[in-house]
């Protein structure tokens, strides 16, 4: 229905170019000469005379309707449905939807259910009409007005050419918004969460464990909301994926920009950079279904207890996906190391290990650390392997072999399933977000910052 | 290395620094060499861990392209299906088609009684083999009251049995699959009755509880609803940024903190979109959970920067004379951009696009935030129907204990990667035909 009306309006729209156009060669007397600007620029004005203002006020509208006849039913209906409290009268609501889109309601709809659905269905017919005629009448308007207005000397060009750049501008923004978007919503639940919870008991308290806090008459109501285990947690499976990472990752680095033939190069380069492209959600199930197994059954060989949830194996295929982040950046960083530095060094006499050593790397090291910054905000933020492969449990634990949980697995596990959106459970998860983005932001900040210094220098 | 102040001074200093490089010249390439093996220790290993990766999923998954398909005797009794004879349709679609399999298997083992044996027995085939006889019916109505060998879908536990992932050495009440129909198994296997056959029900059908019954197809179309919001949105905006801010923008704080924001976007966690969507789009406009336009939302937010990022890179390789030349002929600013400088960075914008959204359709923590985590049956026919996407699919059935959904998972996965690799090949063939050095 609406996506017909979207269509007719494109059609249109399409229809008052050709219009447009024909109309400045008509008025131009079959010289183009004589016109401001290029046919098509006419044919352009008159199109988005059309499809603009009708396309901005069926967004208003399609996005306006819906409270708008739930407000009218809910007038019309019966006083004493009116006048509940808001939770029952949202129930009602729903049914009513329910009852409209044919759905199947739990009991038999009484007699006041069924006036106003029936009272709801002919709203949105008459709401549906009249949006056709409003969004037809000012697209036909639209074609007309440009139609009156088109004359040799309508300066048609700039006009569109104004219109097309205010959508470059508006579009540029949309990042901006992106970013205000994340902050509010982030900052505005951990508000109403830290009135709940203090700040510090959030960021210092030892012990967590949110599952309590959903009735107010049982033991423990008040919930745990200490993040320490969390945080801990999250920094032992990051720090086992960059002792994984690091090592491999910067040695490959290293071989591939140093000592590997072109050929070589080329292979396995690409090869490498597989792993950046595979979706986490397999690494997840990697990890949970073959990864964990052989650690526990490992363990068990040594005679080590090891959870089937390890932080370890969590870490270990988290770092297999990092490899190439660290890979790829270093890489980039080494090859940006002067020639000359090489040549110096190979003439007093070092050998290709010494030259790295002793002059790549330092000279480098601006460069590394910022990318090993980048791969631990990486880490950090990664969400599916620790949701598939670590454990739900806070444990403040150092122990590799123990079962930790992470920010982000607790945002998921707060978030996913039956929420109502003021309790802590759920605030918590959002105030988690803000830490995870601060503490993102900050390491990526840091880190492009000492990559640029460092770029800087030798261009 | 102190040795020189310690020598006599009737020796030629030079000679003497010859051999103390000398002795220490073994140690050092042997430092060399150790290095070096570091280093290809690493690739080796790196690239290991890609091989083990696709052979492990490979492995788990091949086998679920095939499916197991008992041949059973079924007579389509009239009795059953059509007890009035006026061949009703109504009738004949509500027909107790399950009677028909139950018989059907009774008439492969005449000699199975009891309640308990008979059921068991009954448990060989799916549920979805009465389905698949009412099907044949509704097709072919003069099947009434014949008698045919049909291919039905075993049940999980048979497959799981026949492609050898049940040891028949585990106690009886290990096993999902009992002594009793071990041995039936068994013997329709010896006459032959027992099939592979290729798994078209993993591509045709929603997500099910039971794993010889549930498919992909749900959450591709999921998948392809929500891709298809991405591109549709980022796309544009996408390129109508970079052209901004690499064509028209003036040099002002503004620009910086637009660019700075974009380049910071580009590191948010997913998660934290996922966030953004719940309290955004969910909460605050009251778009519905689950549908795929929600999801498509919160990733072409995730997708912009990299669509930016790469139109941006691909804009500035256009080298200025073209913008020159184009300027010099008259054209407006926006003309210029229009006719020559967007054409020629199309490529490049196409080929950032296009591994964009293969990260977009390799997504599923935010995702998770909006509730596209249901258990969906029904395939998803637009953008606000509630869905699943291929990436929490594969989530969602790690998460099962059965054995077929394992193969399942790993089948899923191959599907994804197969997709991404397609889309990435895409990139990489696009940029090597239409890559241009100035």
């Amino acid at each position: 229905m609406q996506s017909f009306l979207l269509l007719t309006l494109l059609l249109l729209s399409i229809g008052g170019y050709y219009m447009g156009r024909k109309r400045a060669f008509a008025v131009a007397g079959g010289h183009i000469r004589n016109l401001h600007s290029l046919p098509s620029f006419y044919g352009s004005y008159t199109a988005l005379w059309c499809g603009l203002p009708a396309l901005i006020v069926f967004a208003l509208w399609a996005t306006l309707q819906p409270s708008v006849i739930i407000d009218l039913v809910v007038a019309g209906m019966p006083p004493e449905l009116r006048n509940l409290p808001p939770d029952r009268l949202n129930l009602i609501v729903n049914d009513l939807k329910n009852l409209v889109g044919g759905n199947i309601v739990s009991s038999t709809p009484d007699p006041a259910m069924l006036e106003a659905a029936n009272h709801y269905r002919n709203l949105r017919v008459i709401g549906n009409a009249s949006l056709w005629v409003v969004v037809m009448t000012l697209a036909i308007g639209g074609i007309a007005h440009a139609w009156r207005t088109i004359s040799p000397t309508l300066r048609a060009r700039n006009r569109v050419e104004k219109i097309v750049n205010l959508f470059l501008i508006f579009s540029s923004t949309v990042a901006i918004f992106t970013t205000l978007g994340i902050v509010l919503s982030v900052v505005f639940e951990s508000i109403l969460f830290f009135r709940q919870v203090p700040i510090t008991e959030f960021l210092f308290g030892l012990h967590w464990s949110p599952q309590t806090a959903l009735r107010a008459d049982q033991v423990g109501s008040s919930g745990a909301f200490g993040a320490v285990p969390l945080f801990a947690g999250t920094l032992l499976i990051s720090g086992i994926a960059m002792l994984v990472a690091v090592p491999i990752g910067l040695m490959s680095a290293l071989y591939l920009s140093e000592y590997a033939t072109p050929k070589f190069r080329a292979v396995a380069k690409p090869a490498l950079e597989i792993l950046a492209g595979i979706p986490t959600v397999v690494y997840g199930f990697f990890a949970a279904l073959t990864v964990a197994p052989l650690i526990r059954e490992l363990g068990a060989a040594l005679g080590l207890h090891v959870a089937s949830e390890s932080a370890l194996a969590a870490g270990l295929v988290m770092g297999i996906m990092i490899i190439p982040f660290v890979s790829s950046l270093s890489d980039d960083v080494i090859n940006a190391v002067p020639q000359a530095m090489r040549d110096g060094s190979y003439a007093l006499g070092a050998t290709k290990s010494e030259t790295i050593t002793r002059v790549l790397l330092p000279a480098a090291l601006p460069g590394i650390v910022g990318s090993i910054l980048l791969a631990v905000s990486r880490a950090i933020g990664e969400t599916m392997i620790v949701v598939m492969a670590a454990g739900l449990s806070a444990n403040l634990t150092a122990n590799p072999l123990a079962a930790v949980t992470t920010v982000t697995v607790q945002i998921v596990t707060l978030l996913t399933g039956d929420q109502e959106f003021d309790s802590p459970k759920t605030l918590a998860a959002f105030a988690l977000g803000l830490v995870l983005f601060v503490v993102t932001l900050i390491l990526n900040i840091i880190a492009l910052r000492v990559v640029r210094k460092y770029r800087e220098q030798y261009e | 290395m102190n040795k020189p102040t310690a020598s006599p001074p009737t020796k030629i200093p030079s000679r003497d620094i010859k051999t103390i490089v000398n002795a220490g010249l073994a140690r050092r390439h042997a430092a060399e060499r150790r290095f070096r093996w570091y280093g290809l220790i690493a690739i080796t290993l790196g690239l290991t861990f890609v091989v083990l990766m696709f052979a492990n999923i490979i492995g788990k998954g091949y086998p679920a392209f095939w499916q197991t398909y008992i041949q059973v005797p079924v007579t389509f009794d009239a009795a059953v299906i059509d007890p009035q004879g006026n061949r009703d349709p109504q009738a004949i679609e509500t027909a107790d088609y399950a009677a028909l399999v139950r018989a059907g298997m009774r008439q492969l083992f005449p000699n199975v009684q009891g309640r308990l044996e008979l059921r068991a027995l009954y448990g060989l085939v799916s549920s979805d083999a009465a389905h698949e006889l009412q099907d044949r019916v509704l097709q072919n109505p003069a099947l009434i009251g014949a008698s045919q060998e049909v291919w039905l879908l075993a049940s999980a536990s048979v497959d799981t049995l026949v492609k050898g992932n049940i040891d028949r050495a585990l106690d009886e009440s290990e096993r999902p699959i009992k002594d009793n129909q071990l041995e039936w198994v068994d013997k329709l296997q010896a006459a032959g009755k027992i099939e592979k056959q290729f798994n078209t029900i993993l591509f045709t059908s929603g997500d099910s509880r039971e794993p010889e019954q549930a498919g992909i197809r749900g959450a591709l179309m999921g998948s392809f609803f929500t891709l298809l919001v991405t591109f549709l949105l980022s796309f544009p905006i996408g390129v109508a940024t970079a052209v901004y801010l690499e064509e028209f923008a003036p040099k002002n704080r503004w620009t910086d903190l637009i660019e700075v924001n974009i380049n910071n976007l580009a590191a948010v966690p997913s998660i934290v979109f996922g966030l953004l969507g719940l309290a955004v789009f969910i909460n605050f406009f009251g778009l519905p959970r689950s549908a795929p336009l929600v999801g498509g939302l919160v990733l072409s937010l995730m997708t912009l920067p990299v669509i930016i990022i790469a139109g941006r890179a691909a804009l500035t390789s256009v080298p200025p004379s073209i913008r020159e030349a184009a300027l010099g002929m008259g054209a407006s600013k926006l003309q210029m951009v229009g006719h020559h400088v967007l054409p020629l960075a199309m490529p490049g914008m196409l080929t950032g696009s296009i591994i964009g959204m293969a990260r977009a359709l390799g997504e599923s923590a935010p995702l998770l935030m909006i509730g596209m985590v249901a258990f969906i049956v029904d395939v998803p026919k637009g953008f606000m129907d509630p869905s699943t996407v291929l990436p929490v699919q594969i989530y969602l059935w790690s998460d099962l204990p059965e054995r077929a959904f394992v193969e399942r998972t790993s089948a899923a996965i191959m599907v994804l990667l197969a997709f991404m690799i397609l889309m990435n090949g895409l990139a990489i063939l696009l940029r090597k035909r239409f890559e241009r050095r100035w």
